[in-house]
């Protein structure tokens, strides 16, 4: 199974440091880890940095991939501005670094990675017309036609409606599950982790201020300090832990 | 608990969509190279002396079928010119397309980034001052210098484009900054140049395919065939700069790296074509953005129908050229914009799905 390890991780833009010294237990694939954070606490620097788009000291280690490229990407972007169907711009998203010729296999990634997100009946549909949420849609499907065996989401549910919200997640726990993948997603709202990631890390100011189970990470305590809110966390009637916002601070 | 989105409730297999699409295009790629056949052959029938198809045809498969004299208009005095459309038309419109898919910009081509001013002040030079840029034979001069100049300006253009902090934005400015600086380098030698120098340069900056030659031939298709290929493989890569340097970032490609190499490699076409033709400006703008309308940006698929949108556009201009005032060919830039833009317009507004 594969594992991801971040070891002294920095990264600076310039002269201006961005992320200082992240280290991570071992992250091992079959769950989600949410990367928490206020805006502007270097989230989608750490993914980038990560993917090796940018230098920086420190190490990114992965081990137990079976693939060549086992770490695919889901930026916040998603350029819809082609000339091209959303099959198509899926499965532009599977050939890189492919040869010209599409295979049958190919085909039936794509069919699958837009099944998977229910997505199969925009196929013809070009890019340009889709809404914020669909293309959002449509970037996850670009990421899991990779086949990755680590997958980062930079707020993947930032544009979908609430139920569109919890599908999506809900589908990547079990796709997590199934294919022992390791996904790390972004995430603004604390409750869908609460509810959906298995672990988190918290960012602030570029730094690691808390990482562990969600449950073990996100308390009153954290919220306070690192997202200006005072909140409270109980049982649901289901028995899942719940955030009540009450005041921010 | 099974999660579904409620954007579809079955999800059918779409390979059968995407494969009629391939064929489609297919179809249409196999119908514009038809059409450029038949195009080239009529381009090759007229002239002073007209011939049938069927001759022109016969000339082709079986030249020692005709007469010597028929043989020799055909073989050594018009095909060259025919094919030269073909190749120049092919590679002005692979250097829009590229310029317009790095760019992400729809009014990129080589005019844009002051390719084809720059190769007008080369030849302005030439023909003017008789200065030669690089020592060169006679009939090369002018060639030589509006190829030199063309490469000088992208060379600017690409050292600039390497520099920490410059954006697309940045490099389509700086060419519109190169375009009026050749443009007032042109005046300057019009205000100096004598009456019939300044006929010479008005002439040459409109465009002609009368002076194309076998081995001017030779070295055009020489190029497109040399930077054919380099551009195809990075096809999917390509595609991919039309989502977006992040998107593309993060699907693997490294688009500031990509951008500078297709820069170069394009720049090198639309310069020999400059060199050798003059500026024909409609077809690197045009040619590309017809090729998008009939086949996507799918570069696999893009790639080609540009190139042969803008053979297609230059051949059938070469054809018009002759018969719309017969016993004179009209320089061909005239005919392609004169002609080609009103095409150009019916076709974007007659088109319902986005262009862009």
């Amino acid at each position: 199974m594969v594992t991801l390890t971040l070891d002294h991780l920095s990264a600076h833009y310039g002269r201006r440091q961005i992320l200082s010294e992240v280290t991570t237990p071992a992250f091992a694939g079959g769950q989600i880890v949410s990367l928490l954070g206020p805006n502007a606490a270097g989230k989608s620097t750490l993914f980038r940095r990560i993917l090796g788009l940018l230098k920086g000291d420190g190490e990114v280690r992965i081990e137990g991939a079976t693939s060549e490229r086992p770490v695919a990407y889901m930026p916040q972007e998603t350029g819809a501005s082609a000339v091209l169907t959303v099959y198509e711009s899926v499965l532009l998203a599977r050939m890189q670094g492919r040869s010209l010729k599409v295979q049958p296999e190919d085909l039936r990634e794509v069919d699958r990675a837009l099944s998977e997100l229910s997505i199969a009946s925009l196929g013809e549909r070009d890019i340009g017309n889709l809404s914020g949420g669909q293309r959002q849609l449509v970037s996850a499907a670009q990421a899991l036609v990779q086949d990755p065996e680590i997958l980062l989401l930079d707020e993947p549910t930032s544009a979908l409606d609430l139920h569109r919200q919890i599908s999506l997640l809900s589908i990547l726990q079990r796709l997590a599950r199934e294919r022992e993948m390791l996904i790390i997603a972004s995430l603004h709202d604390i409750g869908h982790a609460l509810r959906f990631t298995d672990q988190a890390m918290v960012l602030e100011s570029g730094q690691l201020v808390a990482c562990g189970t969600t449950e073990q990470v996100v308390t009153p305590t954290l919220l306070r300090h690192i997202f200006q809110v005072d909140a409270r966390i109980e049982p649901c009637s289901m028995g899942r832990p719940q955030l009540i916002v009450e005041a921010a601070v | 608990m099974t999660a579904k989105l409620a954007t579809d409730s079955v999800g059918p297999s779409q390979g059968g969509f995407y494969r009629s699409l391939v064929a489609r295009r297919q179809l249409i790629l196999a119908g514009l190279t038809l059409a450029l056949g038949l195009s080239l052959c009529v381009d090759l029938a007229l002239g002073p002396a007209r011939y049938g198809l069927g001759e022109v045809i016969t000339a082709l498969l079986t030249p020692d079928d005709v007469s010597p004299s028929v043989k020799v208009i055909l073989w050594e005095i018009r095909m060259p010119v025919a094919l030269m459309a073909l190749v120049v038309g092919a590679s002005l419109s692979i250097a829009g397309a590229q310029m317009q898919t790095i760019l992400s910009n729809p009014l990129a081509s080589p005019f844009t980034l002051g390719i084809s001013a720059g190769a007008s002040f080369g030849a302005a030079l030439a023909l003017a001052f008789g200065v030669s840029l690089v020592p060169a034979a006679v009939d090369y001069i002018i060639p030589i210098n509006a190829f030199v100049m063309a490469m000088l300006t992208a060379g600017t253009i690409h050292l600039l484009s390497m520099r920490r902090g410059v954006t697309i934005e940045t490099i389509v400015l700086l060419g519109i900054a190169m375009v009026f600086i050749f443009n007032s380098l042109m005046a300057l030698i019009q205000f100096f140049a004598s009456q019939q120098a300044v006929s010479a340069v008005v002439f040459w900056t409109m465009g002609s395919l009368t002076k194309a030659t076998w081995p001017k031939l030779w070295i055009a298709l020489g190029v497109l065939a040399f930077i054919l290929p380099l551009l195809a493989r990075h096809g999917w890569a390509l595609t991919a700069m039309r989502l977006g340097d992040a998107k593309a970032e993060s699907l693997g490609v490294n688009p500031r790296a990509l951008r500078l190499e297709v820069l170069v490699l394009v720049s090198l076409l639309a310069a020999i074509s400059v060199a050798f033709v003059g500026t024909i400006g409609f077809i690197g703008l045009v040619g590309p953005h017809i090729a998008r309308l009939l086949l996507g940006e799918d570069q696999r698929f893009f790639l080609p129908g540009s190139a042969l949108c803008g053979a297609l556009i230059l051949s059938v201009g070469s054809v018009l050229s002759k018969i719309i005032l017969p016993g004179t060919i009209i320089p061909i830039g005239i005919i392609t914009s004169l002609v080609g833009i009103p095409f150009f317009l019916f076709l974007v507004l007659s088109h319902k799905k986005a262009s862009w």
